[in-house]
């Protein structure tokens, strides 16, 4: 296996909230009351089923319980076997599923001071994303200033799958907030399903959805890149998390090449797509969807022709590698120093 | 294309000269509006004055994404008798049938009597269609080889359109679009696997179609590039579905060929499917086998628009983990995002692998000799 080094910056680990019950302490009186009230359930998203072999690995799947939920188990399992220094909380908690933006909002509001009390306070090495209510862009904006005030929220937190393209110009408010305030914004695996989990419909199964994100992911680029987010906003760094990346060169040759034919539709996109990803776009490792032969992974990271898109990440609980593999055979030290080190804190201004 | 798109011209890997290719994506289109009521009885052609073909799309003519040039076709490619790009049989001879020595064509007719909401009416058109196929067309000339055009949302009447066709040396696929009400593995769609399966014909699914379903899992998008772009995602998700839903398993001698989509997506999502497949294969049973393995042994793909990298032979890599026996060449004419034949292969390839891409592997597959 290729080795890992200690100090690396896990990108992509996720911390579950219990149930919803367990966000009530940071609910105000009014929705409180609102989800004993009307009974309201846990939000589990079809996305990642609690008992789903994706969902957590076996060896990581604690006695009773979700999956991540206990910061005694993410620092056994994750924290200290792979010696990082930092690890990136993402938590997949399915506030973005709910359609009232007014309930959205203060899920939201609860799920990030959760995150802050019950794991940045308890473990020094862990930094947060910030869950925003996409519902209202209003309402957006001032959650990531309200949490951006905490330094270790390091990044904004968005589902792939959403209600609308993320290169919309109307969500522009919450990539200016971002930029100004050093926060990068990080797209995960994951479906509002406000849509129909693919561009062709819905399918029957748990995996196809999986599957699917892949493929969200290439529609989300091309939005993001045709409708000038970078144009507008060039520091802004977007972090792709859970995405896959082998798809990326082909992708990137295909999107080229119609920018080039039509790019009289979006002049201003003024950089050719593959220059705006270097600069712009990074993904997380895993998962690497690839086969294990070390000279088929070389040359898709040749086909990347750049060695800074790439950062780490474990993907913890979810089962994605075995072991200590997190990294695919055959990477050269100095790219899995890049890789686990150089690109996460320059992604990630916040990480010191 | 026919717009240039790099900035001096560079070596290519020519074909010897007037080498024979078959070119597996052609678009025949109809001279005048009403080209095809000889086929259509008198019901249909007065639904079609009063109401329209009423799509699964808002637009009464014309896409919702306006196209980059009339018709998404070449501004040289206007039949000089009138009429829209790619409606001359004649034309299309002069233009590129003959001087690009086309042995074989597969013709691939859009705006049929797909992705419509009337099925009745989806399945008279399509049948217009395929009869208008061999009277303007492939009975006018033995180079082309005609599609059977489906009613591709009732799968019971497009296995009999099929089963009508099957035998007909005119007609070496059938055709569907990747975008339909439901990807393409849900069991609506398995009476046509069916039907093409028993009469021995590959299943072609072009880019394109409309079934109401946004062209992104995050809603519509802006642009017609984003469209286009996503064309890809779309096959990627039909073809994911296909295997998914076990269509490939209960079909085994079913072969599709994946048209105008790209193929540079292929690799990555058959490693993917594989990847999951081995995490929750419990809960597709029916999934008996790794997903690449059926994608290596019944799918095949059309080679334009060929993705373009900055350095051309890393196209090679792709290519081989694809399997040059898998592709098929196409220039989608009379489109403006045309592949020119003697300029879509950098140097470098074998005369084998030349001649299996840009003839051999159509013959083999449509069997015509």
């Amino acid at each position: 296996m290729t080795s890992l080094i200690a100090g690396g910056v896990d990108c992509d680990v996720h911390p579950a909230v219990p149930h919803l019950t367990s966000l009530l302490p940071y609910l105000n009186d009014y929705w409180r009351d609102q989800v004993t009230t009307r009974g309201m359930v846990d939000l589990i998203s079809q996305s990642y089923p609690k008992n789903s072999p994706i969902t957590a690995r076996e060896d990581w799947r604690p006695d009773a319980g979700k999956p991540g939920s206990s910061l005694e188990d993410m620092q056994r399992h994750v924290l200290d076997p792979f010696a990082v220094g930092h690890a990136i909380c993402n938590p997949l908690y399915g506030v973005q599923m709910v359609f009232s933006e007014d309930m959205q909002a203060a899920f939201c509001r609860a799920l990030n001071d959760w995150l802050a009390k019950e794991w940045l306070d308890r473990d020094t090495r862990l930094r947060g994303s910030i869950v925003i209510p996409t519902q209202s862009i209003e309402k957006a904006v001032a959650e990531i200033e309200r949490c951006a005030q905490d330094r270790r929220f390091v990044q904004v937190l968005m589902l792939v799958m959403g209600d609308t393209p993320l290169g919309k110009r109307a969500l522009w408010p919450i990539y200016a907030a971002a930029e100004r305030l050093d926060l990068a914004i990080g797209v995960h695996a994951g479906s509002a399903y406000h849509n129909p989990p693919t561009s062709v419909g819905w399918g029957s199964y748990h995996i196809e959805d999986y599957v699917g994100q892949a493929q969200a992911f290439q529609t989300q680029l091309t939005s993001l890149i045709v409708e000038g987010v970078f144009a507008r906003h060039p520091r802004l760094k977007m972090v792709m998390l859970e995405s896959g990346i082998s798809w990326l060169p082909p992708y990137l040759w295909r999107l080229h090449k119609f920018w080039r034919g039509v790019r009289m539709e979006t002049p201003w996109v003024d950089r050719a797509p593959l220059e705006i990803v270097r600069s712009n776009i990074r993904f997380s490792l895993q998962p690497f969807d690839a086969p294990p032969e070390p000279e088929t992974l070389i040359r898709l990271f040749d086909h990347m022709q750049s060695d800074e898109l790439v950062l780490f990440s474990t993907d913890y609980p979810h089962w994605q590698f075995d072991g200590q593999d997190a990294l695919p055979e055959g990477l050269s030290p100095d790219l899995v120093r890049k890789i686990m080190i150089d690109n996460p804190h320059a992604t990630y201004p916040r990480l010191t | 294309m026919n717009i240039q798109f790099r900035e001096s011209s560079e070596a290519a890997s020519p074909l010897t000269a007037k080498a024979a290719i078959a070119d597996c994506d052609i678009h025949p289109a109809r001279a005048t509006r009403t080209e095809l009521y000889p086929y259509l009885a008198k019901r249909w052609q007065h639904h079609l004055e009063i109401y329209g073909v009423h799509a699964y799309q808002g637009m009464m003519e014309g896409p919702p994404y306006p196209k980059a040039q009339p018709n998404a076709s070449r501004r040289d490619a206007y039949p000089p008798e009138g009429g829209p790009q790619g409606s001359s049989l004649s034309f299309m001879q002069k233009q590129h049938l003959d001087p690009n020595n086309v042995q074989l064509g597969v013709l691939n007719p859009l705006n049929t009597g797909q992705g419509i909401r009337n099925h009745e009416l989806s399945a008279a058109l399509c049948s217009a269609i395929n009869d208008w196929q061999i009277d303007k067309w492939t009975s006018k000339d033995k180079r082309l080889r005609a599609s059977i055009v489906v009613g591709n949302e009732d799968g019971l009447s497009a296995a009999a359109e099929i089963r009508e066709r099957a035998g007909d040396k005119n007609f070496v696929q059938v055709l569907l679009l990747s975008r339909n009400v439901e990807p393409l593995g849900q069991r609506r769609y398995w009476p046509i696997y069916q039907a093409a399966e028993e009469a021995g014909l590959p299943v072609g699914v072009h880019a394109f179609g409309f079934g109401g379903n946004p062209i992104t899992p995050s809603g519509w998008p802006s642009y017609y590039i984003e469209e286009m772009v996503g064309h890809s995602q779309c096959q990627q998700s039909a073809l994911a579905s296909l295997v998914l839903e076990g269509v490939f398993e209960r079909f085994p001698k079913l072969k599709m060929v994946m048209i105008e989509a790209g193929f540079g997506w292929a690799p990555s999502l058959a490693w993917r499917l594989d990847k999951v497949w081995q995490r929750l294969r419990s809960e597709v049973p029916h999934v008996k086998r790794p997903p690449s393995e059926y994608i290596r042994e019944q799918v095949w793909w059309t080679t334009q628009p060929m993705e373009d990298p900055e350095r051309r032979e890393d196209l090679f890599d792709v290519i081989k983990w694809i399997g040059w026996d898998r592709l098929l060449f196409a220039t989608d004419y009379p489109h403006w995002d045309y592949d020119e034949p003697s300029r879509v292969l950098p140097p470098g390839v074998s005369e084998t692998n030349r001649e299996a891409f840009y003839r051999d592997n159509a013959r083999k597959l449509y069997g015509i000799n």
